[in-house]
C-alpha cells in the first residue's frame, strides 16, 4: 500500500481492533483457567449461571412464540396506523434500561396500573424470578420483532401466493414456506434478542432486584461481586464472553445459508 | 369451462374483462406490460378480489361478488405457473412437486413427485434445490408441481419470459405438449404475440385493462380491428388520410408524404398496416416495367439485421418501415445502410383501420 490514506485506514482499524479486543482478552489473561473454574464452583456463581440460563430460555420462548406471528402480520399486511404500531413495538430499543425497570414497576409492579389484576391471579412478579422473565422479554423482544419483520418482508410474496394456489391455507404457508424462507433472518433476530436478554442488567435490577438464586442473573452477580470478590466476577464474565462469542459465531454460520439463496431475493 | 368476468380499478387502470375458455382449450392473453393480463389470472386464482366479478370453473362458482361468494385460493383447483416460477427455495425439486400432494399418504408422495418429474426428464435432479437449477429446469419443476395439484384450470403467467432465447424454443415445445394433453381450460399470459400464436388456440389482445380483439392468431394478424392490434401483431403501421379512388380501391395520402392504395374501404384518418414480409425491396434506380404491386415508397436503408436465413431491414421513408427479405435476396441486392431503395407491396396486403 502506498500513500497516506491507506495508511490512515490501517491505523484506524488497528486502533479499533486493539481497543475492542483488549478488555475481552484481559478477562482471560488476568486469571488462570484453573482459578476461573475454581471460582465458578462457588454456589452463588452457579446459582446465577443456572438462573440466567432458565430465564433467558423462557423469555426467548415467549418472544419467538408471540413475536414471530406479530412480525409476520406487520410485514405482510397494510393497515391504518401501522407505522405507529411499528414505532411503539420498537420503542423499548431506545429506552434506557433503568427507565424500562421503572416503567415495568409502574405497569405491572405491586402498586402499578395492572398490579391489582396480576395480584388477583396469584402471580407475583416484582422481586421474583417471573419478574426477571418479564424484564428480559420487555427489553429483548423488539430486537427480535424488528429483525423478523425485515426478514419476512424480504421474502418474495409470490411464494405465499404459490403456496395458496397449491392448496395450502395461509397458516400452512406461514409454517412451511414463510418461516423456512425467512429463517436466516429469524435466527439472527433470535441471537440479537438472546444476547440482549443474557446481558440484561438495569431493568432486572430495578424491577426484580438482586436476590441470589431468585433474581440474581449473571450480570447482577458480576456487579455484586466486583468490589468484594474480583476473581469470581472475572470468572463469570469469562463465561458470558464465551457464550456471547458462541452466539455471534452461530449467527454468522446460519447467515452463511443466505449464500445458498434460502432467503429469497 | 372457465368463465372470468371482472371489473376492478387497479390504480389508474380500469380492468374490465369477460372471457370464456372451454376444456382442453388454451386462451392466450397477449399485450404490453401493464395491460392487466396478470390481474386476470390473479382474479381467476382468487389472489385478487375484483370490485365486481364472477369466476366459474367446471360449473362451480368460485367468485360472485353479487351473491357474496369468494372461494379462497387454496380451495380453487388452479394450476398456477408464476412468472419466475415461485419455486420454494428451501425445498428440493421433488419436495416442491410434492407440496400440493396433501391427500396422498406420506410414504407415496416422493414416488408420485418423482414420477411427475420424470415426465419432464427431471428425475436426476429430484434432490436439487431450485437456486441450483437453470431457468429451463425450474420451469419444468414448476410444470410438474402444477400438474401435481391435479388442476381444474391452468393459469400460466409469462411461462417463457424468464428463459434465455436458447432455452425458450425447447421449453415452448414442452409447454405446448402439456397444454395439448391437458383436459382443463388454460389461460396463458404473454407480452409476445408470436408466443401467444404458438401456444394459444385463441388469442386475446389486451390493452389498458380490456380485451380489445379476440380470435385465432392468423385472424388477428390478417384482420386487425385497430392500429394497436396491427402493431402488436408485428405489422408496420403507417398513418394517413383515406378516400375512395375511382378504380374501386382506397387511396391513402400518408402523413409526411407518399400515397398507398388498399382494397379495404376507408375514409378519413386511417392506420395502414402491412406485414414486413409482404414488403419487396428493389434498388431505387432499378428499371421498373409493369408490376402487380400497387404501392411503391422511396426509402433509405437504416439498418440491416441478419436473423438466421432472413434479413430484417429498417427503412426511413416518409414514415419508418420495416421489411423482411431472405438473406440471399439481401446479398444479391448488396444492401447496406444509407442505400436508397424502393419498398413495394400489394394493395391486397394492405389493411386499413379507422383511427
Amino acid at each position: 500500500m502506498k500513500g497516506w490514506f491507506p495508511l490512515l485506514l490501517t491505523v484506524a482499524l488497528a486502533l479499533a481492533l486493539v481497543f475492542l479486543t483488549l478488555p475481552v482478552i484481559a478477562i482471560f489473561v488476568d486469571s488462570s483457567p484453573a482459578e476461573l473454574v475454581e471460582s465458578l464452583g462457588e454456589p452463588g456463581a452457579l446459582d446465577a449461571l443456572w438462573l440466567s440460563l432458565r430465564v433467558t430460555a423462557i423469555s426467548l420462548a415467549v418472544i419467538l412464540l408471540v413475536g414471530t406471528p406479530a412480525a409476520y402480520l406487520l410485514a405482510t399486511r397494510a393497515f391504518r396506523g401501522k407505522a405507529l404500531v411499528v414505532t411503539l413495538v420498537e420503542l423499548p430499543l431506545v429506552l434506557p434500561p433503568a427507565v424500562a425497570g421503572i416503567a415495568l414497576l409502574a405497569a405491572v409492579g405491586p402498586s402499578g396500573i395492572l398490579g391489582g389484576a396480576i395480584d388477583a391471579t396469584g402471580i407475583e412478579l416484582a422481586l421474583q424470578t417471573a419478574g426477571v422473565v418479564v424484564a428480559l422479554t420487555f427489553v429483548a423482544s423488539p430486537f427480535y420483532i424488528r429483525q423478523a419483520m425485515a426478514s419476512f418482508a424480504s421474502v418474495d410474496r409470490t411464494l405465499l401466493d404459490a403456496s395458496r394456489t397449491l392448496g395450502a391455507s395461509e397458516a400452512r404457508g406461514f409454517l412451511r414456506v414463510m418461516i423456512p424462507a425467512a429463517l436466516p433472518g429469524l435466527a439472527a433476530g433470535t441471537a440479537l434478542a438472546l444476547g440482549r436478554a443474557l446481558g440484561e442488567f438495569g431493568a432486572t435490577l430495578m424491577f426484580a432486584g438482586s436476590f441470589q438464586g431468585i433474581t440474581q442473573t449473571v450480570p447482577l452477580a458480576i456487579y455484586d461481586r466486583f468490589s468484594t470478590d474480583f476473581e469470581s466476577a472475572l470468572a463469570l464474565s469469562a463465561v458470558l464472553v464465551a457464550v456471547s462469542a458462541g452466539i455471534l459465531l452461530s449467527v454468522k454460520f446460519v447467515q452463511g445459508g443466505e449464500a445458498l439463496g434460502i432467503a429469497a431475493r | 369451462m372457465l368463465r372470468v368476468e371482472a371489473e376492478h380499478r387497479l390504480g389508474a387502470l380500469p380492468l374490465d374483462v369477460a372471457l370464456e375458455v372451454v376444456p382442453g382449450e388454451c386462451l392466450a392473453l397477449a399485450g404490453p406490460s401493464g395491460a392487466g393480463k396478470t390481474s386476470v389470472l390473479r382474479v381467476a386464482a382468487g389472489l385478487l378480489r375484483p370490485e365486481r366479478g364472477r369466476v366459474e370453473a367446471g360449473g362451480e362458482a368460485w367468485l360472485d361478488t353479487e351473491r357474496g361468494i369468494d372461494v379462497p385460493p387454496e380451495r380453487r383447483r388452479c394450476g398456477y405457473v408464476f412468472q419466475e416460477y415461485a419455486l420454494f427455495p428451501h425445498l428440493t425439486a421433488w419436495q416442491n412437486v410434492a407440496y400440493p400432494l396433501r391427500g396422498v399418504p406420506r410414504g407415496a408422495r416422493r414416488g408420485r413427485a418423482i414420477g411427475l418429474l420424470e415426465r419432464f426428464g427431471m428425475r436426476e435432479l429430484a434432490d436439487a434445490r431450485p437456486p441450483t437449477l437453470s431457468g429451463g429446469e425450474r420451469q419444468r419443476v414448476a410444470l410438474a408441481r402444477m400438474l401435481a395439484r391435479e388442476p381444474g384450470v391452468l393459469l400460466l403467467d409469462e411461462p417463457l419470459s424468464a428463459l434465455d432465447a436458447r432455452t425458450r424454443a425447447g421449453a415452448a415445445r414442452q409447454l405446448a405438449a402439456v397444454l395439448r394433453e391437458a383436459e382443463a381450460p388454460a389461460l396463458l399470459v404473454t407480452h409476445d404475440f408470436a408466443e401467444a400464436a404458438q401456444l394459444g388456440d385463441r388469442v386475446g389482445i389486451m390493452d389498458t385493462g380490456r380485451v380489445i380483439q379476440e380470435g385465432s392468431a392468423s385472424e388477428l394478424a390478417a384482420a386487425p380491428t385497430s392500429a394497436f392490434v396491427a402493431d402488436f401483431t408485428g405489422a408496420v403501421v403507417l398513418t394517413g388520410v383515406a378516400r375512395s379512388a375511382a378504380n374501386g380501391l382506397t387511396r391513402v395520402e400518408l402523413d409526411g408524404g407518399g400515397v398507398v392504395v388498399s382494397i379495404d374501404p376507408g375514409a378519413g384518418a386511417v392506420a395502414v398496416s402491412v406485414y414486413p414480409w409482404e414488403i419487396e425491396i428493389e434498388p431505387a434506380d432499378g428499371p421498373r416495367g409493369p408490376v402487380s404491386t400497387r404501392n411503391h415508397l422511396p426509402a433509405e436503408v437504416l439498418s440491416v439485421t441478419t436473423v438466421g436465413n432472413r434479413v430484417r431491414l429498417g427503412l426511413a421513408g416518409p414514415q419508418p418501415l420495416a421489411a423482411e427479405i431472405t438473406r440471399v435476396a439481401a446479398d444479391a441486392l448488396e444492401l447496406r445502410s444509407g442505400m436508397r431503395v424502393t419498398a413495394s407491396w400489394k394493395a391486397v396486403a394492405t389493411r386499413l383501420v379507422a383511427v
